[in-house]
């Protein structure tokens, strides 16, 4: 069963939604990667209601395909999606990070809809190579996809990953670079660079384009290109603002998690409107 | 190492967290030494080390978020003759760094000293990747590593100091709690003496033992208050803040006097300071009744640290519970 390709107008009249439910449950919740989810949801969004097929309906199938979120910080961001898609009821999201509550602030597989327990950085990678290894056995029309974090980059597993990945041409493989600049304790370029990042990952033998990672029209376009090169994996170079949509909270370090103040929440809410964005 | 006596300003009140002191007694290092380093993986705004990288850039190294390299990297600076401190949350460092450790740092014998940050459950909700309820347990099990788990402020400065000044690898693990600059009584600071393999009395009690260790210790201490106070039941109380080498001296002439004793850690149950006292115990011929309060081997409940230690009874209300069970 493949789900119906939602129209562009639409996910960007989404994607305002997304944002603002992902501040209205951190606010609620009184934790939260804020930031972080605030740059990788366009992303989820166009992979979830365009790219994708995965829904509730095809979850039991082996065919569907798989989304690993590796930055599983941003667990916020991605449960908005999920609840949006009808995998469970979006009032469930005001038990984030409460006593006893299945959402908790990393993926974990108790929720539906969400496919590996993340956290952890430097995971999601290796297991989607798994996932797209067992899918080319299978002769599974599966696509397999995951969103790294620019920070998480400098986990040596994936580069061993990246390795393998190309060894095996995983070309039903897409990793998608949430590139924000930004981790905790300052810029990549501070913390540790990263860059020439394309030739690095085509030295590795991928297939590498770069993307406005927050424009819907330029992800849409840029994913359904997927597979970049036959007999390659493609890597996106997905483009962000950390915390894009709230102007305080844009390409701000100390918006990595945080809690904005009632104040704060009504700004970021009248800054998070439709007739704003149009 | 000397004996530390107390100063006159040590309170029962809750101060601060550990990593606070932590960060105090490093930078103070520092300053008197400049081959003592600080490595750290991104984590350094989560170990309170911004105010070190602005003092002392020197003598900071970042790694960026690949614990593996940063233990790696901290043996080579150690086998160099730095004093090296490898700061990373507890549940990476001695999970993804584990051979790291083992290898690089144990068995070559480099003088690391791995600081496990914001252990055990200090990150509450954020689940089990950020937990690190397997650390005593694995690293018990490797050779050449002094495990300390202090309990209060001033069990920290002085693991830390310790540390420093040891030739071999230590394994320092805390959490962000705020906790008491001291645990005892603030009319017996005779207490606040600190050697590394020695555990501390905080309390005194003949009839029954908790033998508790790092961020438990507190709630134990608590417990017994409670005990004496409503039911007249003196407990013992006595943090075990080095699990490795473990005060055997000092748990058998417990044992001795054949009343109860129970172990309070935020560890699994399995594996950690609670096993450690049953297996020297029992070959040392005692047979006390005993218990071990730690997180039992389940998903952990999730919630904030407060809400998990209440859910498994590391808590005063728990370990008072604990005590009438045991004693009936
Ligand atoms: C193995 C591991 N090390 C450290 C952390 C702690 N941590 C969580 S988020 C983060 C920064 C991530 O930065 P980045 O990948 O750039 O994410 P984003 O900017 O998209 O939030 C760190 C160090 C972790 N979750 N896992
Ligand atoms: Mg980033």
């Amino acid at each position: 069963m493949k789900r119906e390709k939602m129209e562009v107008d639409l996910m960007i009249e989404k994607s305002v939604e997304y944002r603002r439910n992902i501040i209205k449950y951190i606010f609620n919740a009184k934790a939260g990667h804020t930031g972080g989810s605030l740059s990788v949801v366009d992303i989820l969004n166009v992979l979830y209601n365009r790219i994708m097929n995965v829904s509730p309906e095809n979850f039991d199938s082996n065919e569907r395909d798989r989304f690993v979120q590796s930055k599983g910080h941003c667990v916020e961001a991605l449960y908005v999606v999920l609840a949006d898609q009808g995998f469970f009821p979006e009032e469930d999201l005001l038990t984030l990070c409460k006593f006893n509550s299945p959402y908790i602030g990393h993926p974990t597989k108790y929720i539906p809809g969400i496919e590996q327990n993340t956290g952890g950085l430097g995971h999601g990678l290796s297991i989607c190579c798994g996932n797209a290894i067992a899918a080319k056995k299978d002769n599974s029309p599966a696509k397999v996809y995951t969103v790294l974090g620019d920070g998480e980059m400098a986990e040596g597993s994936n580069w061993e990953a990246f390795m393998l990945a190309a060894h095996y041409k995983l070309d039903n493989l897409c990793a998608i670079l949430d590139y924000n600049k930004l981790q905790i304790s300052g810029s990549n370029a501070e913390v540790m660079a990263l860059e020439p990042l394309d030739k690095k990952l085509e030295a590795f033998g991928w297939a590498v384009k770069h993307v406005d990672g927050n424009d819907i029209n330029a992800l849409t376009e840029t994913l359904e290109s997927l597979p970049f090169e036959d007999g390659k994996p493609s890597f996106v170079i997905a483009h962000t603002t950390k915390g894009k949509g709230v102007s305080y909270m844009e390409n701000n370090l100390k918006w990595h998690h945080g809690v904005p103040s009632e104040e704060q929440y009504k700004i970021a809410m009248d800054e998070l409107n439709l007739a704003e964005i149009a | 190492m000397a004996e530390i006596m107390a100063n006159e300003k040590v309170k029962l009140a809750v101060a601060k967290a550990n990593l606070e002191t932590f960060s105090e007694t490093v930078q103070a290092l520092a300053a008197q030494d400049r081959d003592v380093l600080v490595v750290t993986s991104d984590s350094r705004g989560s170990g309170k080390l911004v105010p070190f990288g602005q003092k002392f850039p020197e003598q900071i190294v970042e790694i960026g978020i690949a614990e593996q390299n940063l233990v790696g990297v901290a043996a080579g600076l150690a086998s160099m003759g730095k004093k090296t401190f490898a700061v990373s949350p507890a549940c990476f460092l001695t999970a993804r760094s584990l051979e790291q450790i083992k290898n690089d740092v144990c068995y070559s014998d480099n003088a690391v000293n791995l600081v496990g940050i914001s252990a055990g459950v200090s990150y509450g909700a954020l689940g089990t990747t950020h937990h690190s309820l397997h650390d005593f347990a694995v690293l018990r099990a490797i050779n050449n590593v002094t495990i300390i788990v202090p309990a209060d402020n001033f069990e920290t400065e002085e693991a830390i100091k310790a540390a420093a000044a040891m030739d071999s690898p230590v394994y320092l693990r805390f959490g962000k709690k705020n906790m008491p600059a001291s645990i005892c009584s603030p009319d017996d600071l005779t207490r606040n003496n600190f050697t590394v393999g020695k555990g501390r009395t905080v309390r005194d009690g003949e009839d029954l033992t908790f033998l508790a260790t790092g961020e438990a210790v507190w709630p134990a201490y608590e417990a017994a208050e409670k005990l004496a106070i409503e039911q007249n039941i003196q407990a013992k109380v006595v943090s075990l803040h080095t699990i490795k080498p473990l005060d055997s001296e000092l748990i058998k002439e417990i044992a001795s006097n054949g009343s109860p004793i129970i172990t309070v850690e935020e560890h699994s149950v399995y594996g950690g300071l609670g096993e450690a006292v049953a297996s020297l115990l029992m070959q040392g011929g005692y047979h006390n009744k005993f218990k071990i309060v730690g997180l039992p081997d389940d998903h952990t409940v999730s919630g904030s640290q407060n809400e998990i230690f209440d859910y498994y009874g590391i808590s005063e209300k728990g370990l008072a519970q604990t005590a009438l069970d045991i004693l009936n």
